[in-house]
């Protein structure tokens, strides 16, 4: 039966994921009934994946405006300038529910869409970053998607030649059946290449190129806006399928074509495919699109108009030429021996039209496509958070032996060094990676300038699970402690919303807190929000997902020379805690793996406190006077202490001990482990320690001279001794045994 | 000194090998696209690393039909130095320009990792610049480095020296733990009976710069640029 004269019926309605008043609502704009075309292309669109529809008045919270943003949220990736005529292009994306179903495919293929993002812009990609969680490594199944998802990006990334360079990854019964894979893609533009995703001029050739257009993916845009369910394990199908080899062509071929200066606009085809890029490229035009199915490069026969719109097919591309210049993208994708094929031109209508054959199949205005119905869903606060907020530490036995205790967090897999996965993953490639992975950010030089760039991404949804909005504000901070460690200052960020299902009030409650946390912190510290991704519906039979923001941030080095690691680096130096030790236990990976619970008080983040913490650290940077510098977060003070004993990428360069005091009165497990944020341990050599404490209060930081770099043991006070050989072993081989 | 660096569809590391001839050797480089057959009368050809065609097939088995490959081979067989560095070896191996075959890593993974090396022959256009037995700190990057030969293969290659690096710990030993992939007789690199092509895993083009960890990768270059002088 022919698309043209299906009846749509409210089953075919509720098929697509569409509610009865917005079929009304498509039934006004049109002013007729929609076809079956037109009700798939109006149904991927109005998509949460790609309309934002519950999230959108909440996203109007962040900060998008600053000196040095060239291109805010709207676009494939957010731009900021970086001076001397580049600019740093980047954003993160969820391919959450893809690789719950098919992890390898589904991870590929999310690192496949972040990086059209970039290189469409007219950046190419210098680096790779990823959030991963998982439920418990314990479980066979999570082992299954651990490994999947890590080939995944290992696969893809290393094939494109994009180095994979910084990351987390963290295990969480919350995430058991919803992992969360967030791929982040950094690319560096010329300010004069930048190109924007846009059809104008009429009568110009659009133009498709690329990979061809199959089965593969239809639907996959609705099928990430619905919770996770036995069915929809069987719409594995919706899952596309990568070519990296065909992306990599593919970015070679577009960057050839933008610095040839002879495109309108360019746009992927990611979720939703040929439809969304089609009419987002008109209704930012401001223009019409008509195009015909026919001429779109296809897989297999017999496919039907509304397949080759929905298609998610991988590695495929819609641009529009500037006029006399059709011929030039050809020879260029010529060159790459690529398809390349005009598909239709633009139109002064305002409208996107399909044709097949000559005969009309979708007419609808373009623009109506683009803005969905804005929802304000309802929200109520869960009466669990009161719970948490009055948890008493004080029922919580302090252990008896703290080296067991320590040990026992070094060797959780949160925790633990991540070198089983960055190993697989290429980190080297294009000889940039001055701090590799390991580190508390990654750092790039950038080749033709002295600059370089810091990068990191961060989340903790254990502390926005009992503190929405201070969860919030910790994972910008956090991100941002990261980024001033390593000695650049942090001048934009792009996050990922991971949440359940925001039709559910009290999901929505924790959505909306936790979205203004992040926006507060970002407001506060003038790190703008350039761009990022909604991702909901993480949810299974079991529940929603705990409340996850993830944060990836940019830091720039005018000099990448001034970077520091966080690794202790020669015996003889002075250990500083700058910042306050507190005693508190709250929220804390301690807690919930020693004893077993999630609940506590969160930590409280002082925002001022944190931004004098930046300023002073970066002014330490300057004067050379760190020899490291490390954030405490999971595990707190005693963890971050070893970990800045554990040398480099491997620990085959050795490492070194340490002796400290431990500062603070208090619970001793919450000094040793407790969370307390805007706290960082510095080491510096004797020479340097009058400027390192002359800077300190400069900046009303709190500093302290706790310890000496040296010896083969790491001393805490009088509750922590072991040897760092063994200390370092656990941490490095924790995973490596529970992958073997 | 001129090189050249072939491309094909899929090189990665053409952009580092290009880095490290002109901005840190300062060398003229010019970069061969595979279609071409002119490779432009250079002193080495280089064939970088990367993923040529994606790897598919198998590593390097598509490459070498590349037209741009029997140029390599006529240069090469008039003596012309060529240096193949990861899937460049791989390439170089596939085309019968080096013995033995490059299989998949012992653990089944991708290997990204800084390892140590020791140059067991220094009587080479490669190595010059080395001292016997002198052990490198150089990266790898690879799915597929497991080096095999049979063994009237192996026993040829040693008995004319053709086995230039090893894969060794700290300490110049070759032990299975400081093998990262299981290559036959720790096998990193080679090079044929001439001595004018040389083919290696590691790359030499990553461990040319204080910026990067290790400057050891430097010495092929510098032996490069030593053998030019003597020609």
């Amino acid at each position: 039966m022919s698309p043209l004269t299906v009846e749509i019926t409210p089953e075919i309605i509720k098929e697509h994921g569409l509610k009865p008043d917005e079929y009304e609502r498509i039934v006004k704009i049109l002013g007729r009934t929609p076809n079956l075309t037109e009700l798939g292309v109006y149904s991927v669109m109005w998509s949460e994946h790609c309309g934002y529809k519950h999230s959108k008045a909440v996203l109007r919270k962040f900060t998008t405006k600053g000196d040095r943003v060239l291109q805010g949220p709207g676009e494939n990736a957010g731009i900021m300038d970086i001076g001397e005529g580049w600019a740093v292009a980047f954003k993160v994306e969820s391919h959450n529910h893809p690789s719950a179903v098919e992890p390898y495919q589904g991870a590929a293929t999310g690192v496949g869409g972040i990086l059209r993002d970039i290189f469409t812009m007219g950046a190419r990609p210098i680096a790779n970053l990823n959030s991963l969680r998982f439920g418990p490594l314990t479980n066979p199944k999570v082992k299954h998607l651990f490994t999947g998802v890590v080939k995944g990006i290992a696969d893809y990334g290393n094939c494109m030649g994009i180095p994979t360079v910084a990351g987390e990854v963290v295990f969480d019964e919350t995430y058991t059946d919803n992992c969360l894979v967030n791929a982040m893609s950094v690319g560096l533009v010329r300010h004069e290449h930048i190109i924007r995703g846009k059809a104008t001029g009429v009568g110009n050739a659009v133009i498709y190129i690329g990979a061809t257009t199959g089965r593969d993916g239809i639907h996959g845009a609705t099928f990430a806006s619905t919770e996770i369910s036995q069915e929809s394990q069987e719409k594995r199908s919706a899952v596309q399928v990568a070519d990296p080899f065909m992306e990599k062509l593919l970015m070679e071929a577009t960057l050839e074509l933008i610095q040839s200066d002879i495109l309108v606009g360019i746009q992927d085809m990611g979720a939703a495919g040929l439809t969304c890029s089609t009419c987002e490229m008109a209704s930012r035009g401001g223009a019409g699109i008509e195009i015909d199915v026919t001429k779109v490069p296809q897989r297999e026969p017999g496919m039907t108009p509304y397949e080759i719109l929905l298609s998610e097919s991988q590695e495929r591309m819609l641009l529009v030429a500037k006029p006399g210049c059709e011929q030039r993208v050809h020879d260029i994708l010529a060159k790459w021996d690529l398809h390349a094929a005009t598909i239709g031109t633009v139109t002064d209508t305002g409208l996107m039209v399909v044709k097949e054959n000559g005969k009309t199949v979708v007419e609808v205005p373009a623009e109506s496509l683009t803005e969905p119905p804005i929802y304000h869903p309802e929200k109520s606060e869960p009466a669990i958070l009161k719970k948490h907020r009055e948890f008493d530490e004080a029922i919580i036995a302090q252990p008896s032996d703290y080296n067991e205790v320590l040990l026992k967090l070094l060797t959780d897999p949160t925790i633990a060094s991540k070198r089983w996965v960055y190993q697989q993953y290429d980190h080297m490639v294009r000889t940039n990676s001055f701090i590799r992975p390991g580190s508390d950010a990654a750092v790039i030089r950038v080749k033709e300038t002295k600059k370089g760039l810091a990068m990191t991404i961060d989340g903790n949804g254990s502390y926005c699970a009992v503190d929405p909005y201070e969860g919030g504000k910790i994972a910008v901070a956090e991100a941002a402690r990261n980024i001033a460690c390593s000695g650049a200052v942090p001048i934009g960020m792009t996050d990922c919303l991971n949440y359940g299902s925001p039709e559910k009030p009290e999901v929505f409650y924790m959505f909306e807190r936790s979205v203004t946390g992040v926006a507060d912190a970002s407001a506060y510290l003038k790190i703008p929000v350039t761009g990022g991704n909604v991702s909901l519906y993480n949810e299974s039979p079991q529940g929603a997902i705990d409340p996850t923001p993830i944060v990836g941030m940019i830091g720039l080095f005018e000099d990448v020379d001034l970077r520091v690691t966080q690794w202790f680096k020669k015996d003889g130096d002075l250990i500083y805690l700058l910042g306050n030790i507190g005693d508190s236990i709250g929220a804390s990976r301690y807690l919930h793996l020693l004893h077993g619970k999630k609940t506590g008080l969160c930590p409280r983040l002082d925002l001022k406190t944190e931004k004098y913490l930046y300023h002073g650290l970066r002014t330490m940077a300057e004067w050379k006077v760190l020899e490291s510098a490390h954030d405490c977060s999971d595990g707190g003070f005693a963890v971050a202490v070893a970990e800045s004993c554990f040398t480099g990428a491997t620990h085959e360069a050795g490492f070194k001990g340490a002796e400290v005091v431990l500062p603070g009165t208090g619970r001793l497990d919450g000094r040793l482990f407790g969370e307390a944020q805007s706290r960082v341990i510095v080491s510096c050599d004797p020479r340097n320690a009058f400027r390192l404490e002359d800077i300190a209060r400069h900046f009303q930081i709190p500093i302290q001279k706790i310890g000496q770099v040296g010896g083969d043991a790491l001393v805490i006070g009088s509750a922590v001794k072991v040897p760092v050989s063994r200390a370092a072993d656990l941490f490095f081989t924790s995973i490596e045994k529970a992958m073997a | 000194m001129k090189f050249s660096v072939v491309v094909f569809p899929g090189s990665n590391c053409d952009h580092d090998c290009e880095t490290v001839l002109k901005d840190v050797m300062k060398q003229p480089v010019e970069m061969i696209w595979h279609k071409d057959t002119d490779i432009k009368n250079p002193d080495c050809v280089i064939v970088p690393g990367g993923f040529s065609y994606g790897d598919y097939l198998r590593t390097g088995a598509i490459a070498r039909f590349s037209p741009v490959m029997k140029s390599v081979a006529d240069f090469a067989s008039k003596g012309g130095l060529v240096m193949g560095i990861c899937n460049g070896f791989q390439i170089l191996c596939e085309a019968q320009l080096l013995p033995g075959a490059l299989l998949r890593n012992r653990s089944l993974q991708f290997i990204c990792k800084e390892v140590y090396l020791r140059v067991d022959q220094t009587q080479t256009p490669f190595t010059n610049a080395c001292k016997p037995g002198q052990v490198l700190k150089i990266p790898i990057a690879h799915g597929e480095g497991n080096y095999f030969i049979d063994t009237e293969g192996l026993k040829k290659l040693n008995d004319q020296n053709q086995v230039v690096v090893r894969y060794c710990d700290l300490d110049g030993k070759s032990t299975p733990d400081s093998n990262p992939n299981g290559s036959l007789d720790s096998i990193a690199g080679i090079c044929n009976e001439k001595k004018n092509i040389f083919g290696l895993m590691p790359h030499p083009d990553r461990s040319a710069e204080a910026g990067l960890g290790s400057q050891d990768g430097k010495l092929f270059w510098e032996s490069l640029l030593n053998a030019a002088v003597k020609v």
